[in-house]
């Protein structure tokens, strides 16, 4: 068998069944034979962060993990994303589209996988020096020529609100009590601080990129997390519109400002 | 007006200058009646209008078709064409398939990522020329600053095939001849004086007639969205129509491992 064009990885290994090279009789993540011995004794989140490096994560890293996944896994019907998921699902578009509207909506800068991103580029800078957080919030964002928009807010903050949402403040104290990290406790103590320097209070991707980096993930590694731990919800909704069909589903109103039948008359 | 009184003011409704449909009656597409004043329009124009609000002429319209058309390649090795014909061997839908292979087009070594950074430095490098700066020191801070030029150089080969045709069209079209061009041609003088070779590519002269044409980096940007789309639907339609799951078939051995050797699995704690 040529083995010519070979995938590098140090995530997986495959060894093949006798008789079929193409077919897998054992599967080794990160060195751990996964049907084998994994299967029945291994949590999703262990799995999950094993993907991502060669560490299992300990019991508490787990725990936080998990903790972020239940507060990730819906973030409502009024969320871009899933308002995306549903559009596919009520006109009865195929379930891969409904996820990739969520993906590509959820991606963005403004509550998605690039703001999670950007936040926790910023942890990287900052860690929890307070003085250091100040001069970041208060610097205008690098220019950078791009596929993505100009950044419009600071990453990890809601430009649109007014005070900090209760489940904010929950999911925050929740992680903090279960962070092996230190930047979840520091976060939570000086969040009114960082509320302070920016004008604007904490946004649930900040907490949740303040998780991601306590958890020892890289930008890139939260960013994919992030994108993928919103799914589950977007996968609900977009099938129970699918369900509920286009007559039940908002059809906004329009106001054309320029409109040529208006002018014509 | 900010937060939730501003959010208040967009409930219910789309406020918008592009375009609405009114249900059994008519389409407006910016501004223009599209099944009255837009009716000969070709795709492509519309497309153009739709991203520019602008109009061009025949002549410019056909060099922008070609930008995509000259690199439209119909080889299900490449990267992004490689998306849709896996979906078509595996059985996937065409749109699936050639939606994420458009999606993975927006990369950052080829596509819609070279696109909108090629386009930015000829336009940000001519304004500083035209300013009276040196060119030679525009280029090394931009070496300095991101180590490549966007729009030279290349990851699988060093000449590109499509520069001969794009600019044998384009000066058949007297469309070859503009500033941006002429600059991007300069660079390439800068950067082999200099040892760099880096050659220009197809992404540094389609960026450069884009902007003589006066598009800005976002409307380039869009613009360039479906430039590799007419070279999917062929890689999905050969992998579809062979026996499932049969291409770039993949055995156990060609997975290369470099990781962690076996261990047991011990429950964290």
């Amino acid at each position: 068998m040529s083995t010519e064009n070979p995938i590098h990885t140090r995530i997986w290994r495959e060894e093949p069944e006798s008789d079929n090279p193409f077919a897998m009789r054992t599967a080794y993540c990160r060195g751990y034979d996964v049907y084998g011995e994994m299967l029945g004794q291994s949590r999703w989140v262990e799995m999950l962060t094993l993907l991502f490096r060669d560490a299992a994560p300990t019991k508490a890293e787990a725990d936080l993990l998990e903790a972020l996944a239940v507060v990730l896994a819906n973030p409502g019907p009024r969320d871009a994303a899933i308002h995306a998921a549903m559009c596919g699902g009520v006109g009865g578009s195929t379930s891969a589209s409904c996820l990739m509207a969520a993906l590509a909506v959820g991606a963005g800068q403004y509550g998605g996988g690039r703001e999670v991103l950007l936040a926790m580029e910023a942890w990287n800078a900052c860690g929890t020096d307070l003085d250091l957080w100040r001069q970041r919030l208060a610097a205008a964002p690098p220019e950078e020529v791009s596929i993505w928009p100009a950044p419009e807010h600071p990453p990890g903050f809601d430009p649109h609100g007014m005070s900090t949402p209760t489940p904010v403040r929950q999911a925050l104290a929740c992680f903090a009590h279960l962070s092996p990290g230190t930047r979840l406790p520091w976060l939570e103590k000086h969040r009114a601080d960082l509320e302070s320097a920016t004008s604007l209070p904490l946004s649930l991707s900040g907490v949740a990129a303040a998780a991601l980096a306590d958890l020892g993930f890289t930008p890139e590694q939260g960013e994919m997390l992030h994108l993928l731990l919103r799914l589950p919800g977007a996968a609900a909704h977009a099938l129970e519109q699918r369900r509920h069909g286009y007559k039940k589903f908002p059809f906004f109103a329009v106001e054309l400002e320029d409109d040529p039948a208006r002018e014509g008359t | 007006m900010k937060g939730p009184d501003f959010l208040l003011e967009q409930v219910g409704r789309l406020k918008t200058r592009m375009g609405a449909f009114f249900v059994g009656s008519r389409a407006v597409f910016r501004g223009r009646d599209l099944h009255t004043e837009l009716k000969d329009m070709d795709w492509a124009e519309l497309y153009v209008f739709g991203i520019t609000g602008r109009r061009f002429s025949p002549a410019q319209l056909r060099l922008m078709q070609s930008l995509w058309t000259y690199t439209s390649y119909p080889d299900a090795r490449l990267w992004n064409n490689r998306v849709a014909a896996l979906a078509g061997s595996a059985r996937s839908t065409g749109n699936l398939g050639i939606a994420a292979a458009l999606a993975v087009s927006e990369a950052s070594i080829y596509g819609r990522g070279v696109d909108i950074r090629a386009i930015e430095f000829l336009i940000r490098t001519k304004k500083h020329v035209d300013d009276g700066g040196s060119l030679a020191d525009q280029v090394e801070k931009e070496l300095k600053a991101q180590r490549s030029i966007a729009g030279y150089g290349r990851p699988i080969a060093a000449k590109d095939e499509r520069l001969v045709p794009i600019m044998a069209l384009a000066e058949h079209l007297g469309l070859a001849d503009g500033p941006h061009v002429r600059l991007a041609f300069a660079v390439k003088e800068v950067l082999i004086a200099g040892g760099w070779r880096q050659h220009l590519n197809y992404g540094g002269l389609a960026a450069a007639l884009a902007a003589d044409l006066g598009l800005t980096p976002q409307e380039y940007y869009l613009f360039m969205f479906p430039a590799f789309l007419a070279g999917m639907a062929p890689c999905y339609i050969e992998a579809e129509q062979r026996p499932e799951g049969s291409l770039f078939s993949l055995a156990c051995s060609h997975i290369q491992y470099q990781g962690q050797p076996q261990r047991p699995w011990q429950p964290p704690r």
